[in-house]
């Protein structure tokens, strides 16, 4: 996918002008928080879930080398097959080889955050193999060519009549404006592909080392079909998705689906386990997982090692109030909101997704809500303060914040200079008490007010008092 | 219910206790009031109120940049001004906040990271320091208000200040609080966010100036002032006849300063009767 964060601000206005985008923003802000708040009221142990959640992963990431090959030798030994993939590239070229090894020419996917990352339709498209997304949410994104804006509700910044127009415009069947006709037109479409397809590529949301297990968790149903009806299940997900057991993999269970949508239990929790064994009655004839790294290994041990945490329940960005009102378009990539913001940067660079980590008031929710406890403001400051050791970021702000500090660490200079420059700006304010045009400060004027300061500053008052009596 | 200082263990036990006002750098240079009304707080709670002339700005501008060094500086500077004292308290949650997120910028172990930590274990946000330290009851008040509370971001999700102030403002028999929607929501200001990102802070404090304004309240009153320069400075650029104040302002009954952003200090806008309310 193309990197367009460079233009984050360019993108968030035309976010912010268009009127569809917004009344689907205050859909999602007015749904998925609240059903997650009652889903949390209902479990109070939550708390100590999310730190017990946090120490399983912190385990695992640190001892990473050490699960994920417990993981291969156990797939190995279901009869399955673990591809290593370093880069989107390497996971890709696997991919490939594994579909043209049985003459692939049509693949279904469920849905996978992972494929967007390593741009895998793209990919196959080039290489004539035609990827087929299941889930409804992707399928409506590829017949539009459009890209996910959230990632669990893809199609979240959509409205019901730009679904209309789409499958009337690919399917040429009549108009549908019915949501359950609409997505039975979608299901009698889809079932077709279910059985023609020769692979199925699905994602993961976590894998078991303990059993060599990969797992889905989807509303849907699609994804099931993706990986039991084709001769070849491909799972592409990320080395971080690992947990020890299945004991284990309860608890983020419990955690994912009520962080996401506010579930007690997302419809269909599926595990698969390798290949049809002798006797089973369906399943398919292959099993590969393809373990992505891209760039994650590194991360281990780094500032953002926390991140690696992350099971992708979009509850950061349900609750960001940046993200609901520019919509997951504005960040430019694959990953957006809060947990965009600390990822993205690591894996397209500093230098593309500067503005992601900058466009936060860190104001806390995302940390508040994080079923693993991942602080992400902190995160989103170490990419601040990597960009600042590195001279990026606009060279005002910077010259800015050393005046400031230069100013800031000389307390008597300092005091002098706001007891001089207050009052000024109170006189200058005039009779209104408020200042409507700041010459350096556009940013603020153009859509507000400033109140304008008292005059003489406290400081100057307290001494003139003579109440300071030194300790 | 207050807890016994045997089951609270911040509860104060100290006989007038020395206290360091951490003025902060906004409520020094834009509104005084704001700490000339914490200070008559504190001391109508029989602390004993110093004001230590090194101190500046907690450095959050700084560290929320990215100059770690600046910022460890400017620690440096304010963990030695504000040494000594039995409490440090200030009026925002944001500042003292910052003050709290102080150890992790040095290494453990170090003089500083010791000195960072006393620091963070004795500075309070002045709701909370009133309320979970001194168990403070207010003198009785006239004060006759219909208001609404924006809990700002650092205090409430830093330092977890949402009941403090709500248990000082209900002491008010005449105050009235009308919770608005999306109370706990970020108003937008976010420091140089605002300056940086203006048309996505703009939409965030339109919001918010929408939701203090559906709550029919005459006031809209908060523990941060940049938070409320920002929300005062939309409503006005709105027109808005919805005033705004610092929660110390009410409770040390000092309201002879107009109200942010205000020519004067004009009487409130009559009180809007709210049948469902008053039903």
């Amino acid at each position: 996918m193309h990197i367009n964060s460079p233009d984050f601000i360019a993108r968030s206005k035309s976010a912010l002008a268009d009127d569809n985008l917004q009344k689907a923003l205050k859909n999602l802000k007015a749904g998925f928080p609240g059903k997650r708040r009652k889903a949390m009221d209902r479990m109070p142990e939550f708390d100590a879930m999310r730190d017990q959640a946090a120490d399983i992963k912190n385990k695992v990431i640190e001892n990473l080398d050490f699960y994920l090959e417990t993981f291969e030798a156990k797939i190995n030994d279901n009869g399955g097959h673990v591809h290593w993939a370093q880069t989107p590239d390497e996971a890709c070229q696997a991919i490939l080889g594994i579909c043209k090894s049985v003459n692939a020419k049509t693949v279904t996917k469920g849905k996978s955050m992972v494929t967007e990352e390593i741009n895998l339709n793209e990919f196959l498209e080039q290489h004539c193999i035609t990827p087929i997304e299941t889930d409804l949410g992707e399928y409506i994104l590829q017949l539009r060519g459009d890209h996910p804006s959230h990632i669990i509700a893809p199609a979240i910044h959509l409205n019901l009549p730009q679904v209309s127009d789409i499958f009337e415009e690919k399917h040429h069947l009549p108009r549908k404006e019915d949501p359950a006709e609409l997505m039975q037109e979608a299901r009698d479409i889809m079932r077709n592909h279910f059985v023609a397809a020769d692979v199925g590529i699905t994602g993961a949301n976590f894998f078991v080392a303990e059993t060599g297990s990969t797992m889905i968790v989807t509303n849907e149903g699609n994804g099931d079909l993706t990986q039991t009806l084709p001769k070849v299940h491909i799972v592409v997900t990320s080395i971080e998705k690992c947990v020890p057991t299945l004991e284990d993999l309860s608890l983020y269970m419990r955690l994912l689906s009520r962080s996401a949508t506010g579930q007690e239990s997302a419809v269909y929790n599926t595990l698969s386990s390798g290949p049809r064994q002798e006797g089973d009655q369906d399943g398919p004839e292959q099993f590969h997982v393809v373990l992505v790294d891209n760039g994650r290994s590194d991360m281990v041990g780094d500032e953002h090692q926390d991140m690696l945490r992350c099971i992708r329940c979009s509850a950061c960005m349900n609750h960001c109030p940046v993200y609901s009102q520019v919509g997951g378009h504005a960040y430019g990539w694959v990953y957006p909101g809060p947990m965009g913001s600390v990822l993205t940067p690591k894996m397209v660079g500093i230098d593309q997704a500067g503005h992601l980590p900058n466009a936060s008031t860190f104001c806390g929710k995302c940390e508040a809500v994080c079923p693993v406890r991942i602080p992400l403001p902190k995160l989103m400051r170490t990419w601040r303060e990597r960009q600042f050791d590195q001279g990026q970021g606009s060279t005002a702000s910077r010259y800015g914040i050393q005046i400031w500090s230069a100013l800031a660490k000389r307390p008597k200079l300092y005091h002098a200079m706001t007891r001089i420059v207050m009052p000024l700006m109170a006189r200058w304010s005039g009779s209104k008490n408020r200042i409507s045009s700041l010459p350096l400060g556009r940013g603020w004027t153009l859509w507000r007010d400033l109140p304008a300061p008292e005059g003489k500053t406290f400081m100057q008052q307290w001494s003139k008092k003579n109440q300071e009596k030194q300790p | 219910m207050s807890l016994s200082p045997y089951l609270n263990p911040s509860r104060n036990t100290i006989a007038q206790p020395r206290v360091a006002l951490f003025v902060t750098c906004l409520a020094d240079a834009m509104r005084p009031s704001i700490a000339f009304a914490t200070v008559k707080l504190l001391q109508s709670a029989g602390c004993h109120v110093e004001v230590p002339s090194a101190q500046t700005c907690c450095g959050q501008p700084a560290f929320n940049s990215g100059d770690r060094n600046n910022t460890r500086k400017i620690a440096q500077q304010t963990i030695a001004a504000l040494k000594g004292y039995d409490y440090i308290v200030g009026p925002s949650g944001s500042c003292i906040g910052m003050l709290h997120q102080y150890p992790e910028l040095f290494a453990k172990g170090t003089q500083d990271h010791v000195g960072a930590e006393q620091l963070a274990q004795q500075a309070y946000e002045v709701t909370s320091f009133l309320v979970d330290v001194m168990d403070y009851q207010l003198p009785s008040s006239d004060l006759k208000a219909q208001i609404t509370y924006h809990d700002s971001c650092a205090g409430l999700r830093e330092l977890g200040i949402h009941s403090q102030p709500r248990k000082l403002l209900s002491q008010m028999p005449k105050v009235v609080l009308k919770e608005m929607e999306d109370s706990d929501t970020c108003c937008g200001f976010g420091g140089t966010f605002c300056i940086k990102y203006p048309d996505i802070s703009n939409r965030m404090v339109e919001n918010k100036a929408a939701n203090a304004k559906a709550s029919k309240a005459q006031l809209l009153v908060g523990g941060d002032l940049g938070c409320l320069m920002n929300m005062a400075g939309k409503l006005k650029r709105q027109g808005s006849d919805l005033q705004t104040r610092h929660i110390v302002e009410l409770l040390a009954d000092m309201l002879s300063h107009p109200a942010l952003g205000e020519a004067n200090n004009t009487p409130l806008k009559s009180a809007t009767i709210d049948l469902a309310y008053e039903a």
